[in-house]
C-alpha cells in the first residue's frame, strides 16, 4: 500500500521509479475521499492542485531538477495561508477567505516540491485542544478504544485534522502549529510524531496569528525521521517575521542518525502530579529505561515553577488574542453583518463570526489588558514567564534534555472535559512551559494504554537543539518500536 | 476579583463583541472560574523579577525604511466584504 509507506520510503520509491508522484498522490486523494467523510480531518481538499503538482514533480524528477520533497502529498493546517485557495482558520468569520498570498512555510514547501492535498481541520484560530472548537465540525480520531469501538474520540487539538489525517495515512506528513501544546498533545493523542520548533526557527509569515509570542510552526508525521526532512524545508530566514531567528538550518536527517550515548536527560520532578495516572507514570518510567539504556545519564532536576506555566499561559495567550484578533473587524477581510452604524457593525460581525471558545479568549485577554488590571494580570504573567523560563535555563546548564509524558491522558471522547474550560486547559500542563520558554519540544509515540490506545513521550531541549531532539526522538522510537495502527485508516476494511 | 454583569458588558463593549443579555449569566460564570483559577499567580512573590513579553531577541532587527511592495489594490481587496471603487465600504460614520 502506497499510504502505508513513510515518506521518507515514499520518497525513495519515487527516486528509484517504483511508483510515480500521480500515483502516489491520487492514493493518498483516494484515502481521502474514502475517509474524510468520516475522519473530516479536512476542511478544504485540493485534489486537481494536488495533481497538478504531482505532475509537475514527476517531469522534475525526470528533468533531473526535483526539489528534496518532490512528489511527497502533505497536508496543510488550515492556519497557513495558502494562495488562491481557501483559508478559514477553522472559523465563521474567515469561512471564505481566499487569500492573495503563500505563507513562507507552506512557500518553502512548494519549493522543495512537496504536494499539498488539502488543508486540515482544527480548532477554532488554534484555540483549543480537542478540536471540538471548530466551525467545521469536530474530527475523529482514527483510534478506537478497544472494548469500546463505538465511543467517538478527540484527535487532541488543535492540529487535530492535521494528526489525524497522518495516523489515518491520508497524508505522508502534515504542518501543524503550536502555541500551547498544539502539535504535540494531538501528536500523542493520534499516535503519531510531532515537533515543535524553537521559538524563531520557522517563520510566522503568512500564518493566522493567535498568540504571536507563542505561536511556532512545525512538522507532523509518522517517524522522526519525516519530521526531520519536513522541518528541513520548513525552516529559515524570513525578513518578513522580525521574529525569525537568522540562523543556517542544519542537516535535521543526519542528526537522526546521530548517537545519543552520554547525553544527560533530566527528569523534572513537578511533572509527577498528583493523581496522575499509573499507566502515564509507567511509560515515563519505560522512557526513562530506554534511554538510560541507549547511553543516556539520567539526572533528577526541578523546574520549580511549572505548577503556574498554565495560569500563566492563560492570560498571556488571550490577551495576544484578544490584540490579533482585533483585525477580524467585518471590513477589510472576512464575513460582515450589515448594521446602520459602524460601532454595531464591527460588534455583529465578530459576534457571529466567532465561536464560544474565541469569545472567552477575546473577553479574558480584554480584560487582563484593560486600565486597572493590567499590572495585576498581565504584568504579574509576564513576571512569571521570566520564571518559567529560567527555571529551563537553570536546568540546562546541568543536562541536554529533559523527558516527561506529553499528555495527562490518552484520548478522550467527544464531548467529555467540555463541562468547564478549565478542565480542558488541563491537557496541556506538561506542554505549555516549553511553550512559554520558546524551546523546541517533540512527542513521540511510546506504546498504548490499556484501552488500546497511543501515548506519547515529550522530550524538550534546548533553545535550537532540534538536532539533539531528533537524535534522542530516534533514540526513543528505536526502543518503542511503535508499529501499531489505528483501526479507521486507508486500506483497512471499516 | 469577582465580574460583575456590568463588567462583562464593559469588557464586551471594548473588545467589540456584541453580547446577548442572555449570555451575560454564563460568560459571567465561566469568566470567574478562569480568572478565580488564575489567582493562583498571586501565591509568588514577582518582586525584582524582570517581566517578559516573549523569548526572542532582545532587541527586534531593523531594516532600511524602504518600499518593497505594494501597488496591489485589487489583491488588497478581493476579500472586502463590501468596496467602492478602490476603497472599502464602510456605514456612514460622519454626519
Amino acid at each position: 500500500m502506497l499510504t502505508d509507506l513513510s515518506l521518507a520510503e515514499a520518497l525513495d520509491g519515487l527516486d528509484r521509479r517504483t511508483f510515480s508522484a500521480v500515483e502516489l498522490t491520487r492514493a493518498h486523494l483516494d484515502a481521502v475521499e474514502q475517509l474524510n467523510p468520516r475522519l473530516n480531518a479536512f476542511i478544504t481538499v485540493t485534489a486537481d492542485r494536488a495533481l497538478d503538482q504531482a505532475r509537475a514533480a514527476d517531469d522534475a524528477r525526470a528533468g533531473g531538477t526535483a526539489g528534496p520533497l518532490a512528489g511527497a502529498p502533505v497536508a496543510i493546517k488550515d492556519l497557513f495561508c495558502t494562495e488562491g485557495v481557501r483559508t478559514t482558520a477553522a472559523s465563521r468569520i474567515l469561512a471564505n477567505f481566499v487569500p492573495p498570498y503563500e505563507s513562507t512555510v507552506t512557500a518553502q514547501l512548494r519549493r522543495d516540491g512537496a504536494v499539498c492535498l488539502g488543508k486540515t481541520n482544527l480548532d477554532e484560530f488554534a484555540m483549543g485542544s480537542s478540536n471540538m472548537t471548530s466551525a467545521f465540525g469536530p474530527v475523529l480520531n482514527p483510534w478506537t478504544r478497544r472494548d469500546d469501538p463505538s465511543a467517538l474520540l478527540v484527535p487532541g487539538g488543535s492540529s487535530g485534522g492535521s494528526a489525524a489525517a497522518v495516523a489515518a495515512r491520508l497524508a505522508l506528513g502534515a504542518t501543524g502549529t503550536d502555541t500551547g501544546g498544539s502539535i504535540r498533545q494531538p501528536a500523542a493523542f493520534c499516535g503519531i510524531t510531532g515537533l515543535k520548533p524553537t521559538y524563531g526557527r520557522c517563520s510566522r509569515w503568512g500564518v493566522v496569528a493567535f498568540a504571536s509570542s507563542l505561536d511556532q510552526a512545525g512538522p507532523m508525521a509518522r517517524t522522526v525521521e519525516d519530521c526531520a526532512r519536513l522541518l528541513g524545508s520548513m525552516a529559515g530566514y524570513d525578513p518578513k517575521d522580525s521574529t525569525s531567528v537568522d540562523r543556517a538550518v542544519p542537516d535535521y536527517r543526519a542528526a537522526c542518525r546521530r548517537s545519543p550515548k552520554g547525553l544527560r536527560i533530566g527528569i523534572p520532578a513537578e511533572y509527577r502530579l498528583p493523581g496522575m495516572s499509573a499507566e502515564i507514570e509507567a511509560i515515563w518510567q519505560q522512557g526513562i529505561a530506554w534511554l538510560r539504556d541507549a547511553g543516556c545519564t539520567i539526572v533528577d532536576v526541578s523546574l520549580p515553577h511549572t505548577k503556574y506555566g498554565l495560569a500563566t499561559y492563560y492570560i498571556v495567550a488571550p490577551a495576544e488574542c484578544s490584540s490579533n484578533l482585533a483585525r477580524y473587524d467585518g471590513i477589510r477581510f472576512g464575513e460582515r453583518v450589515e448594521a446602520d452604524a459602524l460601532d454595531q457593525l464591527y460588534e455583529r460581525s465578530r459576534a457571529a463570526g466567532f465561536g464560544t471558545e474565541v469569545k472567552r479568549r477575546i473577553l479574558i485577554g480584554t480584560y487582563v489588558l484593560s486600565a486597572g488590571y493590567y499590572d495585576a494580570y498581565y504584568l504579574r504573567a509576564q513576571k512569571v514567564r521570566s520564571l518559567i523560563l529560567r527555571d529551563f535555563t537553570d536546568a540546562f546548564a546541568h543536562v541536554d534534555a529533559l523527558l516527561t509524558p506529553t499528555a495527562p491522558s490518552a484520548a478522550f471522547a467527544q464531548g467529555e472535559k467540555m463541562t468547564d474550560p478549565v478542565t480542558m486547559y488541563l491537557n496541556d500542563v506538561f506542554t505549555v512551559p516549553a511553550s512559554m520558554a520558546g524551546i523546541p519540544g517533540i512527542s513521540v509515540p511510546a506504546g498504548l494504554d490499556r484501552d488500546g490506545l497511543p501515548l506519547g513521550l515529550q522530550l524538550l531541549g534546548r533553545p535550537f537543539d532540534e538536532e539533539g531532539l531528533f537524535a534522542l526522538g530516534t533514540a526513543l522510537e528505536q526502543a518503542a518500536a511503535f508499529s501499531y495502527r489505528p483501526s479507521i485508516r486507508a486500506g483497512a476494511a471499516s | 476579583m469577582a465580574l460583575e454583569p456590568a463588567t462583562v458588558r464593559r469588557i464586551a463593549r471594548l473588545a467589540r463583541l456584541g453580547v446577548d443579555d442572555t449570555e451575560i449569566a454564563r460568560l459571567q460564570g465561566e469568566l470567574n472560574a478562569i480568572l478565580g483559577w488564575i489567582e493562583q499567580l498571586g501565591e509568588l512573590d514577582v518582586e525584582g523579577v524582570e517581566p517578559i513579553a516573549g523569548v526572542g531577541q532582545a532587541a527586534l532587527r531593523l531594516r532600511p525604511d524602504l518600499v518593497t511592495d505594494g501597488d496591489k489594490a485589487d489583491a488588497v481587496l478581493s476579500n472586502a466584504p463590501d468596496r467602492a471603487g478602490r476603497f472599502y465600504a464602510v456605514p456612514k460614520v460622519v454626519e
